[in-house]
């Protein structure tokens, strides 16, 4: 490293520093260190790439899929990947006329230019699929008028009309012009049970088909559920742990674990087998009397069930926290407290408790987070009412195949957990938390 | 400088190690289905044999819902699977979507009996992407040991929790249900996409499965429902014909099928757009769809074969002394009150009405 | 062991105590012990002797195995501690790290359902006793050692407790600020008047604090004494050995006679010396003797005075104090120390010179 004498050039900049022969002292020492600086910069350079390529890129595309669906405007060829615009007729027709007019010959006959492109595509479905998520049954409007386009002739509206006289439904015209831009809030509308009526106003869906916000609300109320749980049964857990001596916390510490190293799927199905109701509990409980035959509990295909299932699957992201912080806090703080005169509730309630809140923080955020977007377990003992909002981003990009719906419920999901995590930073301080 | 080499020995074998494994191109294709019994129908009648007789060997693998994987993987551009199998409605919606290769049906055998392949097929069993090998019917079965007398027959019986008590098992998601929840209300089979079509046979037919919503337990694979029976975690349930054959011929479990009220779809296969290995993909569609191949799947599960030249050559399961006529959905006893999977309406709605019915379960 | 109070009525009790942690083996060995009102008494010893052990049944974390103890007359083996009413200093302070100075003051205050402003008034009062008045705010991490030192002894102090219990406190302090503290710890528990009992390992600390000091070894204590007597008069040899610096000469007594034991050296030699715990001749003895007391210079004594040869090994210059290693009766360790004067030469190594002592500064203690 260069030899950096300074001082301090007194005239005509005050207070300036530099070097001996006259560069800035700022600017030399950031010379001096960029060389390790760029050093450090490769070392962290692959986890960089890995990270953006395996987490921030994923996000951002799926924070894009939400707002951008190109159904309606832009075609691409899965086997060429040539991309070439469509419905361009039609949505310069609707640039020409503003909303609420009546569609005229002229918007047949762009309509009718768009179809022979359509037909030519085979892209009739997607874009059918595109209105469809705005507008039920009309996915078959689309491609039995793809089909029969190029036997059309003048004056399209009649023709139009006799292929389906849904062609003069102004919902219709209404959806089409909504898609003609690829940018989107709609799927954030359906993300929370709101839709647009024809005159393109933000209305709430039909009461018997609203959901999401249900959803997200029960997710967050299951979720709180699961992270008391596994608090009140971690915290005395995590106690002993860290307490016992060390032969037996060994042996407590593998009986913690052991779920932990064992698959998820199994664990859940372990729980299937003690929770159904010709399952081991019921079975014990009719075999004491307990209960009658008939009366066996419905412990699982509910809410307790996912709430059990997921509350014994999350215990050991609560305890591990938990015990890493209670390991250091020496029991000389609690006999210093009994010295002063607290009783040992109060020395557990003002001295002991309080320590092993970075603790309980790190694991209620690592449950809480974890049980918002938990997926197998209720998919398979939440029956229906047990199910999270995660089970219907799962639906969407599985059997519906809106992805767009599900990237903005997952983008809301994401929205949501960030936000809680701003709150817990400002109630509680992200620096108080303690992973271990 | 070292790290530099290092970082660079690095990026250039790991193009290495992909160009190679794109030259690499043995005679091979893998084909996606539903896994299970199925699956297995499949290796034994379809693709043992084809490998025989081509040496192309066929990679197996399974997928809940083969539609999904395959459109994900299309979109993507990342094509890895030559023969995918896929329900008649997901095809056609997959199609449309430009999603499959348009499958030319001249490379399809003519009938065993020599006629014509197209004459062959049953109606509508070949589409422009799509080639029908089964038909499998969504049916319900009960455990024989719950009604030891006035077992249930009629589709109404599945509604009627209060004649017939017990937890009821029901695929969750609005196809079929819907269906089977008008028919069971008393609308015959030729009215019930023309009620469907109107808002208020919709909510006709939440009504009647709301009488029986508190007693359902949902499933999602094929493989539940037998399970469900099995554990006696439900009275009766909604399956797969073919599962419930299963579990009764092969493993000896007291179920009994009732096609009354059942609903019978094609189930074929197609090839996704961009499949690594068109050729021998369309070889292998070629020969899994001949007549023979068909009648012989059905010798290992009671899914009917899409070409009606297999009708008369299906004999007995390979147990060897089971009869599998009464077992298939289109044997005519079973077709009494039966109906076919509207696919069009499936197309357009399934989005919309399996809306309403998750905010109707999570009600 | 006699045990006698020095003040007139005992305040503090040890009656018979015995501690076993695995019902094996003792760890406090027939404990009888009474300390008075205002007394500052120390425990003393190396780890694992059974000080700790001792401080913590009288703060009531340790149940005694047997035995009473009793606290102004009163038993209190079954009392809990929050109801003994014992303040206490711990090693590595044990402040609460989550609360401020103020309210860890204020913490024993509160339980005892003090009201605000008193409270207030209190801990204000505490801190200045001990120089820390504007630290209130501040939390324990953002002290410095010698800080959190004096608030936890702040803390011991606030609810007033007659008693306080100081296990190894200042240990983990730097000499400098330990030398200090031990002075104004004194200071502090002279002006208030408290019984204050205090563990240490240092033989020092006890000396310059203490008004009695228990020296403690193998679960018993060895001599209790003021500091000059334990230091002048060692009545054993791990005594003389634990307490001070100490020269050991090994013998066997010739004989014992009108208070002077004749002790025949290894080295053939024979002294004179104050027979402490050697009760007959020809018993082995240990033979103890202060450096300080060892004169170089053996002119200097009176007739008195014993002398011996010896070989200067070393010559240390330590500022105020000469220390030289010398070879003396077989042993390379003879260690003599002397007050650095203008009329003191300075000793080469290799050089014979002729040491004395007065045989009363020579004890003859178990082998």
């Amino acid at each position: 490293m260069a030899d950096l004498t300074a001082d301090i050039a007194t005239g005509s900049a005050p207070g300036r520093l530099t070097t001996a022969d006259g560069k800035p002292l700022k600017a030399a020492l950031a010379a001096a260190e960029s060389h390790a600086r760029r050093r450090a910069f490769f070392l962290v350079l692959p986890l960089l790439l890995f990270v953006l390529i395996t987490f921030i890129f994923p996000i951002v595309q799926m924070l894009h899929q939400s707002i951008y669906n190109p159904g309606f405007t832009l075609h691409r060829d899965v086997g060429t990947g040539v991309k070439t615009p469509i419905m361009i007729n039609v949505r310069n027709w609707f640039d020409e006329n503003e909303r609420g007019s009546d569609p005229d010959e002229s918007a047949y006959a762009a309509l009718h230019k768009d179809f022979l492109l359509l037909d030519e595509l085979r892209a009739a479905g997607s874009v059918g699929t595109r209105i469809n998520y705005d507008m039920s049954g009309t996915r078959s409007l689309f491609t039995k008028t793809a089909r029969r386009a190029d036997k059309l002739t003048p004056p399209f509206q009649e023709g139009f009309l006799a292929i389906d006289k849904d062609w003069s439904d102004p919902e219709v015209w209404a959806v089409m012009r909504g898609a003609s831009s690829a940018y989107t809030a709609n799927f954030y509308l359906a993300a929370v049970d709101l839709t647009r009526d024809v005159k393109g106003d933000v209305v709430s869906v039909d009461d018997n088909r609203a959901l999401y916000v249900k959803l997200f609300g029960r997710t967050l109320f299951l979720s709180l559920l699961i992270t008391f749980l596994t608090f009140i049964l971690a915290f005395p857990v995590a106690h002993l742990l860290a307490t016992l001596p060390l032969r037996y916390s060994n042996l407590l510490m593998i009986f913690v674990l052991l779920p932990f190293w064992t698959s998820l799927l199994v664990r859940t199905t372990s729980w299937m087998v003690l929770l159904q109701s010709q399952g081991v509990i019921n079975d014990a409980l009719v075999a004491g009397s307990l209960i009658e035959d008939e009366s066996r509990i419905q412990m699982m295909y509910n809410q307790t069930g996912t709430v059990i299932a997921m509350t014994h699957i999350l215990l050991p992201f609560m305890i591990l926290p938990l015990y890493s912080v209670m390991r250091t806090i020496k029991p000389v703080y609690v006999r210093a407290a009994r010295s002063l005169g607290a009783t040992s509730w109060t020395a557990f309630r003002r001295i002991y408790f309080p320590q092993t809140v970075p603790g309980i923080g790190a694991g209620a955020l690592l449950v809480f987070i974890l049980a918002v977007g938990y997926y197998i377990t209720p998919a398979l003992v939440g029956g229906a009412d047990g199910q999270l909002i995660s089970n219907l981003i799962a639906f969407h990009m599985t059997n519906s195949l809106n992805w767009s719906l599900a990237a903005a419920l997952a983008s809301l999901l994401l929205v949501g957990i960030l936000i809680l995590y701003w709150l817990y930073d400002r109630l509680i301080g992200i620096d108080n938390l303690k992973l271990g | 400088m070292k790290t530099r080499s290092i970082l660079l020995a690095t990026v250039f074998g790991t193009a290495a190690t992909m160009a190679f494994a794109d030259a690499h191109t043995a005679k091979e294709i893998t084909v996606m289905s539903w896994g299970g019994a199925y699956s297995k129908s499949q290796l034994e009648a379809y693709e043992k044999p084809f490998a025989e007789k081509t040496g192309i060997k066929v990679n197996s693998v399974v997928a809940d819902n083969p539609a999904t994987p395959i459109k994900a993987q299309v979109e993507a551009g990342n094509v890895t699977i030559d023969v995918v199998d896929v329900e008649y409605a997901d095809a056609l919606r997959l199609c449309d979507d430009g999603l499959l290769e348009i499958l030319d049906p001249a490379i399809l055998a003519d009938g065993a009996d020599g006629s014509a392949a197209m004459d062959d097929f049953l109606p509508g069993a070949v589409t422009d992407c799509f080639v029908a090998t089964i038909v499998f019917s969504t049916m319900y079965a009960f455990d024989e040991t719950k009604f030891p007398e006035n077992p249930p027959s009629k589709i109404e019986d599945f509604f009627d929790v209060a004649g017939f008590p017990g937890k009821r098992g029901m695929r969750k998601t609005a196809k079929v249900n819907l269906e089977m929840a008008l028919m069971a209300d008393g609308v015959a089979p030729d009215e019930v996409y023309d009620i469907l079509e109107t808002d208020e046979g919709v909510d006709r037919a939440f009504a009647k499965l709301e009488t029986i919503k508190n007693d359902v337990v949902w499933w999602e694979a094929g493989a539940q429902p037998p399970q469900l029976l099995a554990d006696g975690e439900v009275a009766m349930t909604t399956a797969y014909n073919g599962r419930i054959f299963g579990a009764t011929v092969s493993e000896g479990k007291p179920f009994k099928s009732i096609f009354d009220g059942q609903v019978y779809e094609y189930d074929g296969y197609a090839i996704p757009k961009g499949a690594p290995n068109l050729e021998a993909a369309l070889e292998f569609v070629t020969f899994s769809t001949q007549t023979q191949q068909l009648a012989d799947q059905a010798k290992y599960i009671s899914y009917g074969p899409a070409r009606k030249s297999s009708g008369p050559l299906v004999g007995l399961f390979e147990d060897g002394k089971t009869e599998m006529g009464p077992f298939m959905p289109t044997a005519e006893a079973n077709l009494v009150k039966a109906l076919p999977s509207n696919t069009e309406f499936w197309a357009d709605r399934n989005t919309d009405l399996n809306e309403r019915f998750n905010a109707w379960l999570a009600q | 062991m006699v045990v006698s109070a020095a003040g007139e009525r005992a305040f503090v009790e040890y009656d018979h105590v015995q501690k076993s942690y695995d019902g094996e083996t003792l760890v406090v060995k027939d404990l009888n012990l009474s300390i008075g009102k205002g007394e500052f008494l120390t425990m003393l010893g190396p780890s694992g002797s059974g000080k700790t052990t001792c401080l913590m049944m009288l703060a009531g974390f340790e149940t005694a195995t047997h035995g009473e103890i009793r606290l102004d007359g009163r038993e209190i083996n079954n009392i809990p501690p929050h109801k003994r009413g014992i303040g206490m200093v711990f090693q590595n302070y044990a402040l609460f790290p989550h609360m401020t100075i103020a309210e860890n003051l204020a913490f024993p205050l509160e339980v005892r359902k003090m009201d605000k402003t008193e409270r207030e008034t209190k801990v204000q009062r505490a801190l200045d006793m001990v120089e820390m008045g504007s630290f209130g705010g501040r939390r324990p991490s953002q002290l410095s050692g010698g800080q959190q030192q004096r608030v936890a002894l702040a803390r011991a102090l606030v609810f007033e407790p007659s008693l306080v219990l100081m296990d190894e406190p200042l240990g983990a302090l730097d000499k400098q600020l330990r030398e200090t503290m031990q002075f104004e710890i004194k200071h502090i528990a002279d002006n208030l008047g408290i019984t204050v009992v205090y563990v240490t390992h240092d033989q020092t600390e006890a000396l310059t604090m203490s008004d009695r000091v228990a020296v403690f070894e193998d679960g018993r204590i060895q001599q209790l004494a003021a500091p000059d007597e334990l230091y002048e008069q060692p009545c054993n040899s791990f005594v003389a050995q634990f307490i001070g610096e100490n020269n050991t000469l090994e013998g066997v007594v010739e004989s014992i006679h009108g208070g002077v034991a004749l002790v025949k050296l290894d080295s053939g030699d024979l002294i004179d010396t104050v027979p402490v715990n050697v009760n007959r001749a020809g018993e082995r003895t240990r033979v103890s003797i202060r450096p300080e007391r060892v004169e170089t210079d053996a002119t200097r004594l009176g007739p008195d005075a014993h002398t011996l040869k010896a070989e200067v090994l070393e010559f240390i210059y330590m500022g105020d104090t000469f220390r030289t290693r010398l070879r003396v009766a077989g042993t390379d360790d003879f260690i003599v120390k002397t007050r650095n004067a203008p009329d003191r030469a300075r000793l080469q190594p290799g050089q014979t010179i002729d040491i004395g002592w007065m045989p009363e500064d020579c004890r003859a203690l178990d082998a």
